[in-house]
């Protein structure tokens, strides 16, 4: 991962210790010294109000399903890619086409000859989970969370890691006998990573 | 007129040539008002609970693909977009939301993980400010010549915002040292999930409730959304649940597969959320048809990164540039109102508007754009130089230029 993704300091926060001091909460002050300090807190904002509160563990996980390019947040479970051609032949070929070709949504299926990648160039390349998606995690991620698109949130953890198998056999990463689990799926190095650099436009006279 | 091109399949390229289609629902909408002939010699309507327009107006969105609907730009006044105007993109509807069991959820790097419903936002100190929302994928590349601005970049929309900054709430749970990302996730069907740099959350990022003084609309995130100023219109997620604090991006789908610009060196820019400067006139432009004489060159101008410095317009396809006049306030990212007084002798005309912001930033022409990013699967962040043709014969048509 480039540099630039990890540990940027906000711009206006404070020292670790001087975050600590001003951020504890206000409950148990007189309310009149609370009516008192409004004018500084909104001033300089290094007062607690005390709003807000707390989550419980079960509530996070209940809502905090996504999965990261290192394989965090990736359930326990696994599938075949024998199972998601399956499933993807009941929920999915209506929208994607079979094989993930000719449907009337996004084309999933695709490689380009020598993972060539001619998008600014040539108006007929189509983008493909196989010549364009940069990380296999985000498709558990999206599967999990989006698809199928009129029952979303409706597959199990086996089904979705399945479905990826399947996906990602269809672009020649992953061979017909593949298992993908918690423990492998984060692994795969998809052949269009490392096209993805960072926006470097940064505003002035030039056009990026 | 466009090109004819092979292209490959896609539904959003077919959303973007299906545009002309459905070009003339707005046009067709007529006035179905029976107005009296004198109406100064009887009492009129009596006070109503809600206003409405004039049934002599007939301002309409339109719609199309069940993913979008567009802004009537040409129609509109001034910077703000009413409510009920403003466009949508949404990805898999629009979710009906009870704000009473509505809950924000802030957690991840954080000393306190804490809930806020709507309530609680509005207890904390409000923030207002008036921005762009500009959905980054805003040109129509297929448009052709008997296109309006509505149809051919419709997706940018401006309104008053009240709500939090979000830096207020960071600051009630306590952002741990390390962090640097977040990630915002909205309460409709597909989930929807962008990365966000933490630099933003604190530079001017809010959560808002309110839109042009009332509750945000449904197809704007009610009860409430993400907004950064200044930034493409994904990532601005709506009907808001999550937040995520993190040490690194979360590489969603829709800023990878999705939201990416490939570029000619044969790599793809991801995380380009910033909106560079743009123009567009909005009068005269198809389908109007005008007398020889006086009229008003008008149009909007903004950019992601500031204040509008100058807008330059030019009626003869780009040989010459006047500066136009800039209606104040001048607001950081936002449209801003240009007008320039023109008058037509009744020769073909080519009409082109230039936006410059605060960094020195021109806006280009689809040729220095195409030079820059290239071709090819263009979708994002077009915001070259568009034209308008004054025929002779005083009917006004757009200028398409092959873009991607």
């Amino acid at each position: 991962m480039d540099s630039r993704y990890l540990s940027k300091t906000p711009q206006k926060t404070l020292t670790s210790g001087a975050r600590d001091m001003f951020s504890y909460h206000l409950k148990n002050v007189a309310l009149v010294v609370l009516s008192a300090t409004i004018a500084h807190a909104q001033a300089e904002q290094e007062v607690s109000y005390g709003i807000g509160r707390p989550v419980a563990n079960s509530e996070i996980a209940a809502w905090d399903k996504d999965v990261r390019p290192d394989g965090r947040g990736l359930p326990a479970g696994s599938g075949t890619v024998a199972m998601g051609e399956q499933l993807y032949g009941e929920k999915c070929v209506a929208c994607h086409g079979a094989s993930g070709i000719g449907g009337p949504f996004d084309q999933l299926a695709g490689r380009i000859a020598e993972d060539a990648f001619p998008f600014a160039t040539d108006p007929s390349s189509v983008k493909t989970i196989g010549n364009y998606w940069p990380y296999a995690t985000t498709l558990f991620d999206y599967i999990n969370r989006a698809m199928p698109y009129d029952a979303p949130g409706s597959l199990n953890t086996q089904q979705v890691y399945g479905l990826v198998a399947y996906l990602l056999h269809l672009n020649k990463i992953v061979p017909a006998d593949a298992t993908l689990s918690q423990d492998n799926l984060a692994k795969i190095i998809m052949p269009a990573q490392h096209r993805f650099v960072p926006d470097a436009r940064r505003g002035g006279a030039e056009v990026r | 007129m466009s090109k004819k091109i092979a292209l490959p399949k896609s539904s959003r390229r077919k959303f973007l040539a299906g545009l002309t289609a459905t070009a003339s629902l707005a046009g067709s909408i007529r006035s179905l008002a029976e107005a009296p002939a004198y109406p100064t010699r009887a009492p009129g309507k009596s006070p109503t609970e809600l206003g409405g327009k004039s049934t002599h107006e007939s301002l309409a969105r339109i719609p199309a693909f069940n993913i979008v609907s567009l802004t009537p730009l040409e129609q509109l006044h001034g910077t703000i977009t009413p409510s009920d105007l403003h466009f949508e993109r949404h990805h898999g509807g629009i979710p009906n939301i009870d704000p009473a069991s509505h809950e924000l959820v802030i957690h991840g790097m954080v000393e306190r993980p804490l809930k806020f419903n709507l309530a609680e936002l509005k207890r904390l100190p409000s923030v207002t400010r008036t921005c762009f929302i500009e959905c980054s994928g805003n040109l129509n590349t297929r448009a052709g010549e008997k296109s309006s601005p509505q149809m051919l970049c419709g997706l940018t929309s401006q309104s008053e915002w009240t709500g939090v900054a979000l830096g207020t709430l960071l600051r009630e749970v306590g952002v741990k040292p390390g962090a640097s990302w977040f990630l915002a996730e909205g309460s409709d069907a597909p989930l929807m999930t962008r990365s966000i740099p933490l630099t933003k959350a604190w530079e001017d990022a809010l959560i808002v409730y309110a839109q042009n003084g009332e509750a945000i609309r449904p197809e704007q995130g009610y009860p409430m959304r993400l907004l950064l100023p200044g930034w493409e219109g994904n990532t601005n997620i709506k009907w808001l649940r999550r937040l995520e604090i993190s040490d690194a991006p979360f590489m969603t789908r829709e800023e990878t597969s999705k939201y990416t610009d490939p570029l000619k060196d044969d790599t793809a820019r991801m995380f380009s959320v910033v909106m560079d400067a743009r123009s567009i006139i909005t009068s005269p432009t198809y389908p109007m048809t005008l007398e020889k004489g006086w009229h008003e060159i008008r149009g909007l101008a903004w950019s992601g990164r500031g204040k509008i410095k100058a807008v330059e317009v030019s009626s003869n396809g780009g040989r010459s540039w006047e500066t136009a006049n800039l209606q104040g306030p001048i607001l950081p990212k936002a449209h801003t109102r240009f007008n320039l007084p023109w008058k037509w002798d009744g020769a073909a005309a080519e009409l082109r508007s230039r936006a410059i912001d605060e960094t020195g930033y021109v806006q280009p022409t689809s040729k220095q754009l195409v030079g820059a990013r290239g071709t090819g699967n263009q979708l994002y962040h077009l915001n070259s130089i568009m034209s308008w043709i004054v025929q002779d014969n005083g009917e006004v048509i757009y200028k398409p230029e092959y873009l991607g």
